[in-house]
C-alpha cells in the first residue's frame, strides 16, 4: 500500500476537531457528505460558499493532493469521528503531523485515513520544500512504514501497530475480528461479570 | 536458563507495584493481540444522539443485536433545546437526530432517558448522579468528556463512532495500554479558588497537548479534600491536555456520594462492593512514566484568553507577549489573539463580557449552582450582560428549584434554563453571536465552539458569576 501525492500545508498547531468539522454539521445520521463542510469556517466568510477566504490553504489552487500536512497536536478536542469522515470524504488519504491527538488517531485508522507522525525536523523539511515549490510531493509506503520527502530525498520511519497495519492493508474491520472471538468474550463475562 | 527466567517473571509479577490504572486495566483485558492492542471489556456504555446513529446503522447492516443492552444507557443532551422542552424540537435536523435515538433505543432494547424523562440530562452528569458510575469500572461514550467518570476511580474515556459500534456489537474495544502520569496537587486552596481553577492551572502549565498518550491519576491532599462534584470537574478536562482520561482513587468521599443512589449497590452488596473498592489505590512505590508536583497555594482564579484551553492565566495576570514564545508557536498565537480580539501583554481583568454561560458537563452540577447562588444572592447582573444557567440534568434542575436557587437567580436577572449541553458547543439554539465575549464554565474555547465567531473565556462558576455582576472579567476575591 503506497500513497504518493502532492500535499497541502496547514502550518497551524492544535487544529481541533471543531475546526475540522464544526458542531453544527454533526446533525447528519449517515457517514456521507461531510467533505464539503471540512474546515468550513476557515474556508468561507459568513458560512457562504460564494465567499471563500482566499488566504486559506484549501482555497489556494496552487496546492493540491491527497495528503494534508499539519503542525503539532492535530485533531485535538472532541471525539467526533465526523472529523475523520470529513477529511476522507474531501479526498485525503493521509495526514502528516509531528503529533496527533489519541482519539483522532484511532478514528482516522478506523476509516482508512492514515495518520503519519514525523519528527519536528522532518516536518520542517516538508514546510521548506513546499515553500520553494507548491508541487512538492510526499511518498508513503505503509508496508515499509516509511515516509519520503520527495524533494529532499529525506526518508523517515513511522510507527503503526502491526494489527492496525494488517487491517489497513487488507481492509479488515475491528468488529469482524471482535465477533470472531465472541467465545473468548463470553468466557470472560462468565468469569468476571 | 529457561526455568530461571520463568521464576523471575513470576517473582516480578508478584512483587510488581501497580497503579490504580493498572489494577483496573488488568482486570478488563479479555485477550491480548501479539504486536497489537488488547481486547478490552467495557462495563458501562453511555450513548447520545450525535455520535450513535451511524453505529446503530452499522449493526443493522451486519444484522446483529446490541450485545449487552443491560450495560448500555442512552440520553438526549447535545442538541436539545433548553427552553420549552415539552414542545417538539423546532430545529428539524436536531429533532430528527433525537427521534432517531428514540427509534434506535426502542429497536435495540436500550434504556433511554430522553427529553421529558426525570433522569434526562448531560450524559456525564446523569451517570454519576444515578449511581451508574461506580469505582473500578471501565466506561466509554462517544464523547471526549467521558473522562469525567474517572473521578470515581474508573477507566473512562471518549471514543469515536466506529468504536461505539464495536462496543454495541461486542461490549469490547481494541485498546493499546497508554502511558501513565501522576499529577500531585498538595496544600490548601486559597479562598475563591475552585477545582476548575486547579485544572485550568494544570493545563496552562503542561499545554493542550502535554498529556497526549497518557492516562492521568490526580493525587495529593488538595485533590483528596475536594468533593465528588469538584473532582468530576478536574477529570472532565483531562482531555483538554490531550490525556485520554484522568482518574482519582475512590475514598470515603466517593462512597458517601454513591451510597443510596438509584443504581448503586444496596444492602449487603453495598458492603461487599465498598470492601472491593477500598483496594483501588495506587501501590506505594508504583512507577509512573511521568510525575508532576504542584502546590495548591500557587493557584489563583484562572481565565483563558486564547483559543485552546492551555491558554490560561491568573485573573490578575497579563496575556503573554509574543516575544516570550518559541518562533514556531508565534503564528498560531497571533491567529488566536486576532480571533479573540485581544492584545498581547494586556491585562485580562476588566475585559468586557457580553454573555455568561454557567453549564456543561464541566460545571453544571448542584454544587456549582449553589456556589453561584450564594454569591449572587442580593446582587444584580450588569445591564448589558445576558446570563444563562443551564443545569446538567433534570434532577439538578428540580433540586435547584426546590432549594430556592431559581428564585435567587431570577432576582439577579439570571435565566435558569432546562438541561442539556447548550452553549458549550452550540448545537442547539443557544449560540453566542459572532464577535461577542462569553465567559463560560464549559471546557473548550476553540474558535467557533460556542457559535461562529464567538469568543470564549473559560473560567470557574464563581469567576463567571462575578463577571455577570460587573460586566467585565473580575477577580472574585475583590468582593
Amino acid at each position: 500500500m503506497k500513497i504518493n501525492s502532492r500535499y497541502i500545508p496547514l502550518n497551524i498547531e492544535n487544529v481541533d476537531t471543531d475546526q475540522i468539522i464544526p458542531a453544527r454539521f454533526l446533525k447528519a445520521t449517515s457517514r456521507d457528505g461531510f467533505g464539503k463542510n471540512l474546515f468550513r469556517d476557515w474556508r468561507y466568510h459568513n458560512d457562504d460558499e460564494g465567499q471563500p477566504k482566499t488566504d486559506f490553504v484549501l482555497n489556494n489552487p496552487a496546492y493540491q493532493g491527497k495528503i494534508l500536512v499539519a503542525a503539532k497536536n492535530f485533531g485535538c478536542g472532541s471525539s467526533r469521528e465526523h472529523a475523520a469522515w470529513a477529511l476522507k470524504d474531501y479526498g485525503f488519504d493521509a495526514v502528516v503531523s509531528s503529533f496527533f491527538a489519541d482519539i483522532f488517531k484511532n478514528n482516522a485508522l478506523n476509516n482508512f485515513l492514515l495518520p503519519v507522525q514525523v519528527s519536528d525536523e522532518f516536518l520542517e523539511g516538508l514546510w521548506a520544500a513546499i515553500d520553494q515549490n507548491p508541487d512538492a510531493e510526499i511518498a508513503i509506503d505503509v508496508e515499509q512504514q516509511t515516509i519520503t520527502n520527495v524533494t529532499s530525498g529525506e526518508i523517515a520511519h513511522f510507527d503503526i501497530n502491526a494489527y492496525k497495519k494488517n487491517c489497513l492493508i487488507n481492509g479488515y474491520d475491528d468488529i469482524d475480528f471482535l465477533l470472531s472471538i465472541r467465545t473468548d468474550i463470553e468466557a470472560y463475562e462468565a468469569a468476571h461479570v | 536458563m529457561q526455568k530461571n527466567s520463568l521464576t523471575l517473571d513470576v517473582f516480578c509479577l508478584k512483587s510488581k507495584k501497580m497503579t490504580l490504572f493498572d489494577k483496573i486495566w488488568n482486570k478488563h483485558v479479555v485477550h491480548a493481540i501479539e504486536g497489537g492492542p488488547s481486547v478490552f471489556y467495557i462495563d458501562r456504555h453511555f450513548i447520545h444522539e450525535v455520535t450513535s446513529p451511524q453505529a446503530f446503522d452499522g449493526l443493522r447492516k451486519r444484522g446483529i443485536p446490541v450485545a449487552r443492552p443491560d450495560k448500555t444507557v442512552a440520553t438526549a443532551d447535545h442538541n436539545v433545546p433548553t427552553v420549552d422542552q415539552h414542545l417538539p424540537i423546532r430545529e428539524t435536523l436536531s429533532r430528527m437526530q433525537v427521534e432517531k435515538l428514540t427509534e434506535n433505543c426502542a429497536a435495540f432494547g436500550v434504556e433511554l432517558y430522553g427529553l421529558g424523562h426525570p433522569f434526562q440530562g448531560i450524559v456525564h452528569v446523569i451517570g454519576p448522579e444515578l449511581g451508574i458510575t461506580q469505582p473500578g469500572m471501565t466506561i466509554v461514550c462517544g464523547d471526549s468528556h467521558t473522562s469525567t467518570h474517572g473521578a470515581f476511580g474508573t477507566i473512562a474515556f471518549g471514543i469515536g463512532t466506529s468504536e461505539v459500534e464495536m462496543v454495541l456489537a461486542t461490549q469490547c474495544l481494541l485498546q493499546s495500554k497508554p502511558k501513565q502520569m501522576r499529577i500531585n496537587v498538595d496544600g490548601v486552596l486559597q479562598p475563591g479558588v475552585t477545582s476548575k481553577d486547579i485544572i485550568l492551572y494544570i493545563i496552562s502549565k503542561i499545554s493542550a497537548s502535554g498529556a497526549t498518550g497518557y492516562f492521568v491519576e490526580y493525587a495529593g491532599s488538595a485533590i483528596r479534600n475536594l468533593s465528588m462534584e469538584a473532582r468530576m470537574t478536574i477529570c472532565n478536562m483531562s482531555i483538554e491536555m490531550g490525556a485520554r482520561g484522568g482518574l482519582i482513587a475512590p475514598d470515603e468521599t466517593t462512597f458517601n456520594y454513591l451510597k443510596g443512589r438509584k443504581f448503586a449497590p444496596q444492602g449487603t452488596d453495598w458492603d461487599a462492593k465498598v470492601a472491593e473498592w477500598r483496594t483501588l489505590v495506587t501501590d506505594t512505590d508504583a512507577q509512573f512514566d511521568q510525575e508532576l508536583h504542584l502546590v495548591a497555594e500557587d493557584i489563583q482564579p484562572m481565565v483563558t484568553y486564547g483559543t485552546n484551553p492551555g491558554m490560561g492565566i491568573p485573573v490578575t495576570g497579563l496575556i503573554p507577549e509574543e516575544s516570550s514564545l518559541e518562533e514556531k508557536e508565534r503564528l498560531s498565537f497571533r491567529k488566536s489573539l486576532e480571533y479573540m480580539g485581544l492584545q498581547q501583554g494586556a491585562a485580562i481583568k476588566g475585559q468586557k463580557i457580553d454573555y455568561v454561560f454557567i453549564g456543561s458537563c464541566t460545571n453544571s452540577r448542584i454544587e456549582d449552582l449553589r456556589q453561584v447562588a450564594a454569591f449572587v444572592q442580593g446582587k444584580q447582573k450588569a445591564n448589558d450582560v445576558e446570563v444563562w444557567i443551564v443545569p446538567g440534568s433534570k434532577q439538578v434542575e428540580e433540586q435547584a428549584k426546590a432549594e430556592g436557587l431559581r428564585t435567587i437567580f431570577e432576582q439577579a436577572g439570571f435565566q435558569l434554563r432546562q438541561p442539556g449541553c447548550s452553549a458549550c458547543l452550540g448545537m442547539n439554539e443557544d449560540k453566542i453571536p459572532a464577535g461577542k465575549y462569553c465567559i463560560s464554565t464549559s471546557n473548550r474555547n476553540f474558535e467557533g465552539r460556542q457559535g461562529q465567531g464567538a469568543r470564549t473565556l473559560l473560567a470557574s462558576p464563581l469567576t463567571a458569576a462575578a463577571a455577570a455582576v460587573t460586566g467585565v472579567v473580575t477577580d472574585i476575591r475583590d468582593f
